[in-house]
């Protein structure tokens, strides 16, 4: 059993989980992720690492609510406990002194970039952050995300907040004012990393993406998470989850993240009745 | 022995066989002629991996004395309900047994579970705690190798920590072999049993990932690897990666170990439609297809290149999968999936084979028909053609070393090329056998003794 430690309401469906595992925090590095399970009946759903404590023993999850298990997740308290969480799984991002780094962070992809933000950031770049959301009230970690850039931008679909318009609208504008960007970070919705990866090919400038298929085990052994990167197979949880965004099948990851969608939505309705009736009684 | 009939069991992930009653166990062993031991040796005990003295439990059983059949039997196998049900005994003891000549053999495996589930329905009898050594040992991986090398190392007295990266122990046992074949309540009583000898088992930890080989070198005076063969192979022809088309271990693991079958009540979703071909001829591919079958599948198929004589599947798995209502396609390879506009796998496509000259395996080669090609509509595919062995500790471990097929490389006492630790199972092996497993945890355990023992007394 692991205990949440400390919770905090981001936004209203943007939840953030102080979690007590020393043995992963112990070994955490950007770029990784957990996988966590409830309870007993519950599904295994991985999250991106977006901070830990060595010295407390905690790891940071963000999670934005989408379905039966991020909402029932959502519901949980301070106090309350997850039975498992294993990780750090996945490959840690690569960090080095690229030069200018351009971070891209849409939606909850944003609480997933920033410990990236703050790695690139010590490790000596320039960061320029890019963080976008639908609506204002949708925006997370600014000031943590701001605090470790030299730039920093906002967009929101809504213009209720910065440029109003799409994450990809700023990193066009840098480019075309010649700003000279020696890589690009990306961790959001498949589809805006598509956007993000097909704006910088044609410039050459090197792009990762984080990529968020639907797995189970996240050590290899099932297959479920499989992507095509440059024409190959690759398997999520153990080769990334960060790839060469150019070399990505976007449309690929996309359709195959929609292969529960039926099965979800049944399980949020079930979820939904019953705790409404609980609230009822 | 009795089972559930084929009609309905298509219907229930209940178990297939029965069990024995004590008096058609009592009869059975009757059987045994107690053959005289030829210069020291029993013949059928020749054939079990793990060095079972098969007459002996098979006499108390004769007596009506099933404890002193199941004590006997547990000095040497710590799973015995888990391989009285998967064990392939037609190829181990039994195919050592005198009557099987003339007759049928002597039922080993049904009587072994039948001694094993008399005693776990009646409370399970825990062993007195032996004497205790001074030594710590991890072991990495919780199935029926590690669990054996594990529970063999606590009865000596070591105290043993077996690392799982799952949230439950037991390995292919738990998450890959069916509820039908192997109930699941049979695996988590059996790893208590092990618990009970003083093991500690720690789930969610990933070697290689929350902790590495060298951090555990530093705690524990030896550590053995039994991470199993969990890499999925695949066929690289086009389409493999529509939606609709899984892995073997996907398709299990969705419904053993996260109970799909049992969806919504558990969380995690599986989609099994209506035609389904799962790719393969081995125990895997009959456990998929009758699986399918189970989630409401009108048509499983099993495509499968060469003919049924050259099925790796033991032959009670090919039955009871026809029994169900499979339908095996033989001679016959995908060679591409086709899929609709919302990347769903829709149709397959076949080729037909012969067979040629007998190939390395001394299987006859199956040789494409040129222009035979045929499509099949599929709204499920499930690619059952073997695993490899799970790259992840070798790759994170210095010094360890692997061959071309991915193995770990061990001498024949299971010591791998790095001071102090051991390896054994399908990593070392490949895919093979519950019982090859154990027999190789059995062979490391006493090899870390003689290891530890010198370390500290040498
Ligand atoms: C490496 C990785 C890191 C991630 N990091 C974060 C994060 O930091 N914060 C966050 O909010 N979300 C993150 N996700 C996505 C998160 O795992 C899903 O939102 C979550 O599983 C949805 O579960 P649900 O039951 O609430 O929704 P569902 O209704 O089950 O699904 C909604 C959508 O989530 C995706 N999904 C469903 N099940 C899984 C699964 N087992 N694995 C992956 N995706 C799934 C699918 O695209 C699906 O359409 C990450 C995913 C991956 C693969
Ligand atoms: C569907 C199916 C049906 C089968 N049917 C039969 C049968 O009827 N009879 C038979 O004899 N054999 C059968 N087999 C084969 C048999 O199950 C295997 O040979 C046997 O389980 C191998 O045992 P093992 O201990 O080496 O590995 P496994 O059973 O694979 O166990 C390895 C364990 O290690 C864990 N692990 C892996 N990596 C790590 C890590 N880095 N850190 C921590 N833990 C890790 C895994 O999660 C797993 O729990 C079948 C196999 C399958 C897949
Ligand atoms: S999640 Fe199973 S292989 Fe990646």
């Amino acid at each position: 059993m692991y205990k949440i430690v400390a919770k905090r309401e981001l936004a209203p469906t943007v939840k953030l989980f102080e979690i007590s595992a020393p043995l992963v925090a112990n070994k955490a590095k950007a770029g990784q992720f957990i996988i966590l399970r409830i309870d007993e009946k519950g599904e295994r759903v991985p999250f991106t690492i977006a901070d830990w404590s060595r010295e407390k023993g905690t790891v940071t999850i963000v999670i934005l609510e989408v379905g039966k298990t991020t909402r029932q997740l959502g519901a949980m308290k301070e106090g309350d406990h997850v039975l498992n969480f294993v990780g750090p799984l996945g490959k840690p991002a690569e960090i080095e002194n690229y030069g200018t780094t351009v971070c891209v962070g849409g939606g909850v992809g944003i609480a997933c970039i920033y410990p990236e933000v703050r790695a690139l950031k010590a490790a000596g770049n320039r960061v320029v952050s890019i963080i976008g959301a639908r609506s204002k009230n949708l925006l997370i970690f600014e000031e943590e995300i701001r605090k470790f850039s030299d730039e920093f931008y906002i967009a929101t679909d809504d213009g209720s907040k910065g440029h109003r318009g799409f994450v990809s609208d700023i990193l066009q504008t840098l480019i075309n004012t010649n700003k000279h960007i020696d890589r690009v970070i990306t961790v959001g919705p498949p589809i805006m990393m598509k956007v993000i990866a097909n704006l910088t090919r044609p410039y050459g400038i090197r792009t990762v993406a984080s990529l968020n298929p639907i797995m189970v085990d996240g050590t290899g052994m099932c297959g479920s998470c499989r992507v095509i990167v440059g024409g190959e197979t690759k398997f999520a949880c153990v080769d990334g989850p960060e790839f060469d965004a150019h070399l990505v099948d976007f449309d690929h990851l996309i359709a195959r993240n929609r292969r529960y969608v039926e099965e979800e939505a049944l399980s949020l309705r079930n979820y939904e009745e019953a705790t409404s009736k609980c609230r009822k009684l | 022995m009795p089972e559930q009939d084929p009609k309905q069991r298509v219907k229930n992930f209940d178990e297939v066989p029965l069990g024995y009653s004590l008096d058609t166990a009592i009869a059975e062993a009757k059987r045994c002629l107690e053959c005289k031991p030829q210069k020291g040796r029993k013949i059928c005990v020749d054939g079990c991996p793990v060095g079972i003295d098969i007459p002996a439990f098979v006499k108390q059983i004769k007596e009506g004395n099933i404890e002193g059949a199941i004590h006997i039997i547990k000095k040497k196998n710590n799973l015995p309900a888990i391989c009285g049900r998967v064990c392939p005994y037609e190829d181990q003891c039994e195919k050592m047994c005198v009557m099987g000549v003339k007759f049928e053999p002597v039922a080993i495996g049904r009587l072994e579970r039948f001694a094993a589930d008399y005693e776990r329905e009646r409370g399970l009898n825990v062993p007195e705690k032996p004497v205790s050594k001074d030594g710590r040992v991890a072991v990495v991986g919780s199935g029926p190798a590690g669990l054996t090398a594990a529970a063999d190392l606590a009865r000596m007295g070591y105290k043993v920590t077996i690392f799982e990266a799952l949230h439950e122990a037991g390995g292919v046992l738990m998450y890959g072999i069916p509820e039908f074949r192997l109930p699941k309540k049979i695996v988590r009583a059996e790893v208590d049993y092990v618990r009970s000898l003083g093991v500690d088992i720690k789930t969610d930890i990933v070697i290689g990932k929350t902790i590495t080989i060298d951090d555990l070198l530093e705690e524990f005076d030896a550590v053995f690897i039994g991470t199993g063969a969990g890499l999925p192979n695949w066929m690289n022809i086009p389409g493999e990666n529509l939606s609709g088309v899984y892995s073997a271990n996907e398709f299990l693991t969705r419904i053993n170990l996260m109970r799909a079958y049992n969806f919504p009540e558990y969380d995690t979703p599986i989609r099994v439609g209506k035609k389904v071909a799962t790719i393969g001829g081995g125990n895997v591919a009959m456990d998929c297809a009758r699986t399918a079958l189970r989630m409401g599948a009108e048509e499983s198929y099993i495509l499968y290149r060469r003919t049924e004589k050259e099925m790796p599947a033991r032959i009670e798995e090919i039955e009871h999968a026809k029994e169900e209502g499979v339908i095996f396609k033989l001679l016959v390879a995908p060679t591409r999936y086709i899929g609709d506009e919302k990347g769903w796998v829709r149709q397959v496509e076949c080729v037909r084979m012969e067979l040629g000259e007998p190939d390395a395996s001394g299987r006859r080669r199956p040789i494409p028909v040129k222009g035979s090609e045929f499509t099949m509509d599929v709204d499920t595919v499930i690619v059952a053609i073997g695993q490899s062995p799970n790259p992840l500790v070798p790759k994170a471990t210095p010094g360890l070393q692997t061959t071309e097929e991915g193995t770990i490389i061990v001498n024949e006492e299971g010591l791998t090329l790095k001071e102090g630790v051991f390896a054994g199972g399908d990593i070392t092996s490949g895919a093979a056998t519950v019982i090859l497993a154990m027999g190789a945890g059995k062979k490391a355990a006493a090899a870390i003794d003689r290891y530890i023992f010198t370390k500290k007394c040498g």
